[in-house]
């Protein structure tokens, strides 16, 4: 079955395009919409994404692979970002990074065999006053320590960590 | 000395929800706006100006006068950019806004709007501040529901529209044309200038690019007017500053103080200190690109003219504070990974140049680098310096040079042992350090 966006995504999608002189320029919210609605862009998410803003698929593409949180693979369904940047890094992201690993027994990019964790280093998240910190999907945690990470990790693996949701959009 | 506070922009703990628009308008919110279109255009800009209110976004061009550089005769439609990017390492201000008060940068940006006879104005958020986008727009769908943006603004006959617009995790994106360029749906590369945004920017058209906390001053500068917010800061350099103050201090956090007050009182004082009462091995004054400065060099007033005196830059004021026993190799390892990983590749010095660095830096610290390839690690950030398209180039020259020129023995005593003096224990923050009494921040 070709793919379509659901109805409040189309709608939504209309509004953003509303919102521009140029419908170009709704490429990369509507690219966020489309990751919402479909996890990851896929090629053919990125062709339908073409389709509906009439633009060529080598535009959307060339757009979709120069930006990191525009993403072109599955990531796991908890997505945790640890920040390595200066301020971080000096108040122990090491030592997070390290419990990440050995809690989730994967490597920075990678995703565990149950596809339920993805673990990634990022660059300063601007939160710098509440180093370090870690990111999971759109959520800032704050001032985590080996510990309170550990606990972390283990109430999102026992399905009792809060729901978080997806990717950065509107 | 006591350093001094203020709270004109950094409204926390007063135990209001500034994020409720009842809430903003009546602490006189909004009321600048009415103000501004008793004033006029021409008499709000020559305020902006007589209040030497310079960009909060690191280079510190004076935003009255940026303004004036918008074409008179121009027939196209004008547009007003915000850069709500906040990337700079060490910086995590514009956030405040964004998050606790969004209605004072709104206030602002219709404010800037009218002066400039734009009616539309575009936030350009980065992607990773999903809670932020979420309350900005909320506070901008408050004001359309309130009368106070679409058609009319509060009465006046002046239609206005805001827009949020998502970054996607780029740094790169907040350098203003690269900006520009992701606000028109392109990679982020940034543009050669001249053309300046003012006369080509958005679509093409003349556009004024802001960062949030210069266009958040607005409102105050109108409401008291020049004279007051000068009073609050330095001859050409006016108003009170947000400063963030991370790494290794007792009291990590966000300030508001009076342009010029001395960069040591706000870590001693407002910021606690030093880390474990350790001794202070360096200082980057103002986000990571700033050159860094020893620990006995922060004796400086914070101003523009100020910290350029000692060599460096306010930049963002953002301030990170490394402590003795801290790695200088490895702190710089961290900024050169940071610039290689965020250059946008269309330049060879700087696409080229970066990933240079951060090998060099990796092989120096790890102890395998040859004698001389602290010299070699100069040319190469010599060679980016000053032969690129934008400045994202000097400033992962700069760390380089600074960190070597004051740090040059700890450089070289990488290669003389083959490895860090420090071990396994590159950073005392948090953790045991050999020889060094062990500190936790998070006692
Ligand atoms: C690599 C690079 C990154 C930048 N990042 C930001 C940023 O995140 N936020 C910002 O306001 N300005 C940033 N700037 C500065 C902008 O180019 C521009 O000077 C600023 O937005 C102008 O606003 P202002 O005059 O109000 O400071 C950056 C510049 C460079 C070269
Ligand atoms: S200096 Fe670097 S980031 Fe700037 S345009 Fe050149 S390659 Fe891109
Ligand atoms: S260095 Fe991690 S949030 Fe800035």
């Amino acid at each position: 079955m070709a793919l379509a966006f659901s109805p409040e995504a189309d709608r939504e999608i209309t509004d953003i395009i509303g919102r521009y002189p140029e419908r170009a320029a709704a490429l990369i919210p509507v690219l966020f919409v489309a990751q919402d609605e479909f996890t990851y862009l896929s090629e053919e998410v990125l062709e339908l994404v073409a389709e509906r803003l009439d633009l060529p698929a080598a535009k959307v593409l060339n757009t979709a692979t120069f930006y990191t949180m525009l993403r072109k693979a599955p990531v796991g369904k908890h997505h945790v970002q640890v920040c390595r940047t200066l301020s971080c890094y000096l108040r122990g992201a090491d030592q997070l990074m390290a419990t990440a690993q050995r809690k989730l027994g994967i490597a920075p990019g990678e995703t565990t065999g149950d596809g339920r964790f993805t673990l990634e280093g990022v660059e300063c998240l601007a939160a710098c006053g509440t180093a370090p910190i870690v990111r999971i999907n759109d959520v800032y945690h704050e001032n985590v320590t080996p510990a309170s990470l550990e606990r972390l990790l283990d109430a999102l693996a026992s399905g009792k960590g809060e729901p978080v949701g997806g990717g950065g959009g509107d | 000395m006591a350093v001094q506070t203020t709270n004109h922009l950094l409204r926390r703990g007063m135990g209001k929800d500034w994020r409720d628009l009842a809430t903003y308008r009546a602490a006189g919110g909004y009321q600048a706006v009415k103000k501004a279109h008793q004033m006029g255009p021409a008499a709000v800009i020559e305020e902006v100006k007589q209040g030497s209110v310079r960009g909060r976004g690191g280079a510190g061009f004076p935003a009255g006068i940026k303004w004036g550089f918008l074409p008179k005769d121009s027939d196209k439609p004008r547009y007003l950019v915000i850069n709500a990017d906040e990337g700079e390492p060490g910086t995590f201000k514009d956030t405040y806004f964004l998050k606790e008060d969004p209605h004072r940068l709104i206030e602002g940006c219709i404010i800037a709007c009218m002066a400039l006879n734009a009616h539309a104005c575009y936030i350009y958020i980065r992607g990773e501040f999903a809670e932020q986008i979420r309350t900005t727009w909320k506070a901008i769908r408050d004001c359309y529901a309130a009368g106070i943006l679409g058609r009319s603004v509060m009465g006046i006959p002046f239609a206005l529209d805001i827009y949020v617009h998502p970054g996607a995790g780029a740094y790169i994106c907040g350098e203003e044309t690269a900006l520009l360029e992701s606000l028109e749906g392109k990679p982020g590369r940034p543009r050669m200038k001249p053309p300046f945004p003012a006369v080509i920017g958005a679509f093409g058209s003349p556009t004024i690019i802001n960062n949030v906390e210069t266009i958040a001053a607005v409102p105050l500068v109108i409401e008291h007017g020049a004279a007051w917010w000068t009073a609050l800061g330095v001859d050409r350099d006016g108003g009170p500053r947000l400063v963030g103050v991370s790494g290794h201090v007792e009291r990590p956090g966000l300030f508001e103080v009076p342009t010029g007050t001395n960069l040591k009182d706000v870590i001693y004082e407002l910021a606690g200190g030093p880390l474990g009462g350790r001794a202070i091995k360096a200082v980057i004054p103002g986000g990571s690109s700033c050159k860094v400065l020893r620990g006995d060099e922060i004796d400086v007033p914070m101003t523009i003219d100020g910290l350029r005196a000692v060599g460096s830059m306010l930049g963002t004021c953002g301030i990170i504070v490394m402590v003795e026993g801290t790695c200088i190799v490895r702190a710089l390892q961290r900024l050169s990974h940071f610039y290689a990983h965020e250059s946008c590749g269309q330049c060879t010095p700087c696409r080229e140049g970066t990933g240079w660095l951060a090998r060099l830096v990796d092989q120096l610290e790890a102890g395998t680098a040859k004698q001389g390839d602290v010299d070699t690690l100069l040319d190469v950030a010599n060679e980016i310096d000053g032969n690129t398209i934008c400045a994202l180039g000097e400033a992962a020259a700069w760390p380089v040079q600074s960190y070597v020129a004051k740090f040059r023995d700890e450089f070289q005593a990488h290669i003389d042992h083959h490895g860090c003096p420090y071990g396994d224990h590159p950073t005392p923050g948090g953790f045991d350090v050999p020889g060094l009494p062990s500190v936790s921040p998070h006692a």
